[in-house]
């Protein structure tokens, strides 16, 4: 069970209170009609898959109900930082990449 | 200023009422199972409910709400009282007033005087919620069977009220005294939060106050 720290209520709380709500910082185009298909598709569906460093939306439905920010790494389930909507990242995939250079390249191959 | 429709939505003592609990009959139950219980619950039925949104760091907001019930709005995770007039922290922009049963209309007009202007949202939400309180010195063995969350006095003094996961549901706990619980519960689910309170209460004993 993770804990997860929500940044309006000021505590960590368990994960069953939360819902994750897919990745976070996807700007909507400031002018839908002005898109070509492949733009609005790429807005509307394609998401990031990263193998670590990932910015999430998530939603603490059972407290008090907003959506904030998570920075995850997708291969240890770690929590880096929680943040409100607005707010930047203090944790990203390149400050990462240079503090943990561990990282496997093959397919298959073990970390 | 837009037009809001504010009307008197309480039918009134002359109008039949039913509660949320109305067919488990709790006053029947009255003066019924063990003495010395070690949990009293009381349904606190026909409440008014308001949630009240708007900017918290708004000082004609604070300053207005602070006008209108003479309660200063509360922090995050804490509930204030002023006799039986409570005001709840829910989210960052959002709070939860009870007041006595047929206030409701007197308050959100009130409230809405000393807010004219300002972008606002009152709701009465009456009956849509019921609040069921619990009291008693195995109370909180009741709450740990039920909640993941910490309710142990070191992380759940009396003033605090968090919204939480509570058996297979969720709903908001508030501790109003050092053994006085109250439970935030949605309407539709009053009849499993009573299930779930017999069963979990049963090995200390309930007793039911009308």
């Amino acid at each position: 069970m993770l804990h997860i720290f929500c940044p309006h209520c000021g505590e960590l709380r368990s994960e069953e209170e939360f819902h994750a709500s897919g990745q976070s910082h996807i700007a909507r185009p400031l002018d839908p009609a002005s898109c070509s298909d492949q733009e609005w598709g790429e807005y509307m569906f394609f998401r990031d898959n990263p193998r670590g460093i990932h910015h999430e939306l998530w939603d603490h439905v059972a407290g008090c109900r907003q959506y904030f920010n998570v920075t995850r790494d997708t291969v240890t389930y770690e929590i880096l930082e929680t943040y409100k909507i607005g707010e930047k990242p203090q944790v990203t995939a390149a400050d990462k990449q240079e503090a943990a250079p561990v990282i496997a390249k093959g397919q298959g191959e073990k970390v | 200023m837009s037009a809001i429709n504010v009307y008197q939505q309480n039918p009134g003592a002359d109008a039949k009422a039913q509660s949320p609990l109305h067919h488990a009959d709790l006053a029947s139950l009255v003066g019924k199972g063990r003495n010395n219980a070690g949990v009293t619950l009381r349904e606190k039925k026909f409440l008014g409910h308001l949630t009240l949104r708007g900017d918290g760091h708004d000082q004609a907001f604070a300053g207005g709400v602070h006008k209108a019930l003479g309660l200063e709005l509360p922090v995050a995770l804490t509930v204030v009282a002023n006799g039986d007039t409570s005001l709840q922290w829910v989210g960052p922009d959002e709070w939860l007033l009870i007041v006595p049963g047929g206030q409701e209309f007197a308050v959100e007009q009130k409230l809405r005087e000393a807010l004219d202007g300002q972008h606002i949202q009152i709701v009465n939400v009456s009956g849509g919620q019921s609040l069921l309180e619990l009291r008693g010195p195995n109370v909180r063995e009741v709450l740990m069977k039920s909640t993941s969350y910490d309710v142990h006095p070191n992380n759940f003094p009396v003033g605090k009220a968090v919204g939480t996961v509570f058996a297979k549901s969720q709903l908001v706990i508030r501790r109003t005294g050092e053994d006085t619980w109250e439970l935030v519960v949605r309407r539709s689910f009053s009849d499993y939060w009573w299930l779930w309170l017999q069963d979990a209460s049963a090995e200390y004993g309930l007793a039911i106050e009308a």
